[in-house]
């Protein structure tokens, strides 16, 4: 199944999947919990994005290479084991590093361990392919949920709260949306931005359609 | 008891952990499909957090004093067992409903509102009987949020809605306005907050 794993072409084709075309944020609408809760910045978003990103490629490495002494009964398990011991090295890292990015994100940080996008990459993918392709699976994968996370955060900082990464964008006359920062203001967006992505997707259907008409 | 059920009542409308904490989304959006499966999803989902709460608690006064960098993966390891039991029981005594559930069953492991429930009660430093209430609580407003959304999308279902939203934008939009209705909860204990 996987003997067409040496060629780089392949390899660059699932990386650039998850960025936009598998993104697993907009299209699959994965991993919807942690990246709700704590997109209310863009640092936020940015740092959340980093943690998932780490943890889902250094599993799916690992389980990659381990794959072909996983006991099938028992992987589900093994995955999680796997997961939650590279999510307790980001929380502890974090921890380190930026202890007021930690202290805002909380538990959401240990939360990483059942993301569904990650689990779901492991056993969809890592679990049966050479380590290059899953190497490249998760960057992608891992990438795009970052952009996705980092455009919630964005935009949502823009709204609710007049600034980009903590700088002020429009001065002391724009009210702020306050909404925005809160919980209604994380479900109304990423609602906003599907509806967003599901009319550009409609949209170029139909161009399609007439221009095959045309012709 | 005033402290039991301020908890309580913070973890059902207040702080409901799938409204305001956004855990458990996978199923709130993937089985509120139909209002029946919802609810006893709901139901299934308040059982695991009881018994994950009750290993919590021994796990936080027996062994994690003496591995505290062990926490994560001992819970989770927990959940999955816990998860599997239930799974077990519901396949014997209700096939029906455990068809009903389909993949969200074994999913139970990976929705983040049992983990979360176990590390909030952790980082709170509940008891025993807190964290018991806490886990009801906050199961009975995961099962309300669901049943809610369920009976939403049923009505949904029959409207005039247009292609283009249908489907995950709009069960997203619809759960933000539900999630701005349960802020209205928000002044409910500023008095002895």
């Amino acid at each position: 199944m996987s003997s067409g794993g040496h060629d780089p072409g392949r390899a660059y084709e699932e990386l650039v999947k998850g960025l936009w075309r598998e993104n697993p944020v907009f299209v699959q609408v994965l991993g919807m919990c942690p990246m709700l809760a704590v997109t209310n910045t863009a640092v936020n978003g940015l740092a959340m994005g980093a943690a998932s990103f780490f943890v889902l490629v250094c599993s799916s490495v690992l389980i990659s290479s381990f794959k072909s002494w996983i006991p099938k009964p028992v992987r589900i398990s093994t995955y999680i084991i796997v997961i939650a011991t590279f999510v307790t090295v980001a929380d502890l890292s974090l921890q380190a590093l930026a202890p007021t990015v930690h202290r805002e994100l909380g538990a959401f940080i240990s939360l990483i361990v059942v993301n569904c996008l990650i689990l779901g990459r492991q056993e969809a993918f890592a679990s049966k392919q050479p380590v290059k392709l899953a190497l490249a699976d998760a960057l992608g994968m891992g990438g795009g949920f970052a952009i996705a996370l980092v455009m919630l955060g964005g935009a949502r900082e823009v709204l609710g709260a007049g600034s980009l990464f903590g700088v002020s964008l429009f001065g002391d006359q724009f009210e702020p949306w306050v909404v925005m920062l809160l919980p209604p203001g994380g479900f109304l967006m990423l609602g906003l931005l599907l509806l967003a992505f599901a009319s550009i997707k409609e949209a170029r259907v139909k161009l399609a359609e007439r221009t095959r008409k045309a012709a | 008891m005033g402290e039991l059920s301020w908890i309580f009542v913070s973890a059902l409308l207040v702080n409901n952990f799938t409204l305001s904490y956004f855990l458990g989304l996978c199923p709130f959006f993937g089985v509120s499909g139909r209002l029946v499966t919802a609810f006893r999803l709901g139901l299934a989902n308040i059982f695991v957090m009881v018994i994950t709460s009750l290993c919590a608690s021994f796990l936080n006064a027996f062994v994690l004093p003496y591995a505290p960098y062990l926490r994560l993966i001992s819970f989770i390891v927990v959940i999955a067992s816990t998860v599997q039991f239930v799974e077990m029981v519901i396949k014997k005594v209700s096939p029906g409903l455990f068809r009903a559930l389909g993949i969200f069953l074994p999913l139970i492991t990976t929705n983040c509102a049992i983990l979360a429930l176990a590390l909030f009660q952790t980082s709170r430093g509940y008891g025993l009987l807190q964290g018991l209430v806490f886990a009801l609580g906050a199961g009975g407003g995961l099962t309300l949020a669901l049943v809610l959304m369920a009976g939403l999308r049923e009505e949904a279902e029959l409207s005039d809605i247009p292609s283009v939203i249908r489907g995950t934008a709009m069960n997203l939009i619809i759960a933000g306005i539900l999630s701005l209705a349960f802020m209205g909860f928000a002044g409910l204990f500023s008095g002895n907050a």
